[in-house]
């Protein structure tokens, strides 16, 4: 069977990685490359780059990052951030990204996931579903980085991307991102029983149980992690130990 | 020199980085002028079966790839581009360039997600010298829908997913993966390295 992938998420602004607690209060933790480069030698599954600032400020993201890093780095990556045009996944793609996520512009232009699934193949269209958490098992589509309401449901937003084309979801709970409280895993599970596509677990991890719960309860394939790495609170190897431990099929760090 | 055709799909620069990172030279193959340059042809990808072999229709190279594989040689089709060998695939309903006899269909498992994305294990059944240096039931990264649907004879590598499917075949000069080596880590480089190296050929 596949392994569970623990994806470390690079946020980056101005070049540089940063996080910020609930999408807010950003904090300076290094270079992309080099950051890339460590978390491939330490057994990490995929990498994620968001450009967070992107959508907001319009900016355009960092395409000259990516080919620094798909010269060193040879496990998949994925970019999101500000992509809004089939032009902006080409400009990813050719320059050495495998994925693209994309988040605030599918829900202004779903079309883009079908055309871009159309033209590049499902496997490397990735949408992000930022949800909060409105009444008992309901929660919303955010976008802005999480910043604005768009009155759609999570789960058959994330049905209707499955449709359209998307390959995955990247599913992050506004509650609990940077909150280290655990997943929200009742809204993880939700959303992985409702689509067929695999779905990547964020926001909240805080200790090894908490990914054990989004993979075992959540039933998510992958797990995207942050400051938990970032800071050393956690490293892969740990992580990996810890599944394999608990019977979870991982794949051994090189 | 190792010559990667360039056609309408997803991600080449990934196969060039790694093929360069191996120390060697690269050039992409978008005509037919140049295939006198190279000693091995690798046919990428990352995409839509029937668009991508369309594209090799319309522009000729579909001929031109069948001709090197007829001389005899060496060739790698990568996911895609491995696909792309068989007579025909499930996705767009199009006929593939026949190289190879075999159908590609699609994962149909209600109990699994698809794509099988990730990183999967295979099973060497084998042992042919491009594994050198690479243990039995070793993770790729693999990343689509369809799957290969072959002669036994021509399978030198399982993976498990549901069902299991040829992840690994070989055929005199061909090798075909339905993995990613450019984006398997450093065994994915060892592999390719061992391709390009041509031990197997002899």
């Amino acid at each position: 069977m596949v392994a569970v992938r623990i994806i470390p998420c690079l946020d980056v602004k101005n070049g540089k990685v940063v996080k910020g607690v609930q999408f807010e209060n950003l904090r300076i933790a290094g270079d992309p490359v080099e950051n890339a480069s460590y978390y491939c030698k330490e057994g990490a599954d995929e990498i994620v780059f968001l450009d967070i600032s992107a959508t907001i400020e319009g900016r355009k993201t960092m395409v000259e990052v990516v080919k620094k890093v798909a010269d060193v780095v040879f496990i998949p990556f994925t970019v999101g951030g500000g992509i809004s045009t089939i032009k902006d996944i080409e400009d990813l793609l050719s320059n050495g990204a495998d994925k693209v996520s994309i988040n605030t512009s599918a829900v202004r232009n779903p079309k883009i996931i079908e055309e871009g699934a159309k033209r590049f193949g499902s496997q490397c269209i990735v949408v992000a579903i930022d949800g909060k958490k409105i009444d008992k098992d309901k929660w919303e589509v955010y976008i802005e980085s999480g910043k604005t309401p768009t009155g759609l449901d999570v789960i058959e937003w994330a049905k209707k991307v499955e449709d359209l084309g998307a390959g995955e979801i990247l599913l992050t709970s506004i509650d609990r991102d940077g909150t280290q409280e655990g997943y929200d895993i009742e809204l993880t599970k939700k959303v992985s029983e409702s689509v067929n596509i695999p779905v990547i677990a964020s926001g909240g991890a805080g200790k090894l149980e908490h990914l054990y719960e989004a993979i075992v309860e959540g039933k998510a394939s992958a797990i995207l992690l942050a400051s938990l790495l970032h800071f050393r609170i956690l490293t892969i190897q740990e992580i990996k130990n810890y599944l394999k431990s608990k019977g979870i099929e991982v794949r051994k760090s090189e | 020199m190792v010559g990667i055709v360039k056609y309408n799909v997803g991600n080449i620069y990934s196969v060039i980085s790694a093929i360069r990172y191996l120390g060697k030279e690269v050039i992409l193959i978008e005509n037919l002028r140049v295939l006198n340059k190279i000693k091995f042809l690798i046919l990428p990808g990352v995409g839509h079966f029937a668009s991508g072999m369309k594209y090799l229709e319309e522009t000729d190279l579909r001929n031109e790839i069948k001709k090197w594989i007829e001389k005899g040689m060496p060739f790698l089709g990568i996911c895609l581009g491995f696909q792309l060998l068989f007579e025909w695939s499930e996705e767009g309903n199009k006929e593939g360039l026949g190289i190879l006899k075999g159908k590609v269909i699609k994962f149909k498992d209600k109990n699994l997600k698809v794509p099988h994305m990730g990183w999967n294990r295979v099973k060497i059944l084998k042992r042919e010298n491009f594994f050198e240096n690479i243990q039995d039931n070793s993770y790729f990264y693999f990343a689509h829908s369809y799957y290969v649907k072959t002669n036994k004879s021509l399978i030198i590598g399982e993976t498990e997913y549901g069902i299991n499917f040829p992840s690994v075949i070989s055929k005199e000069n061909i090798v075909g993966v339905q993995f990613h080596p450019e984006k398997s880590g450093k065994i994915g480089l060892l592999f390719l390295k061992n391709l390009l190296e041509g031990k197997w050929l002899q």
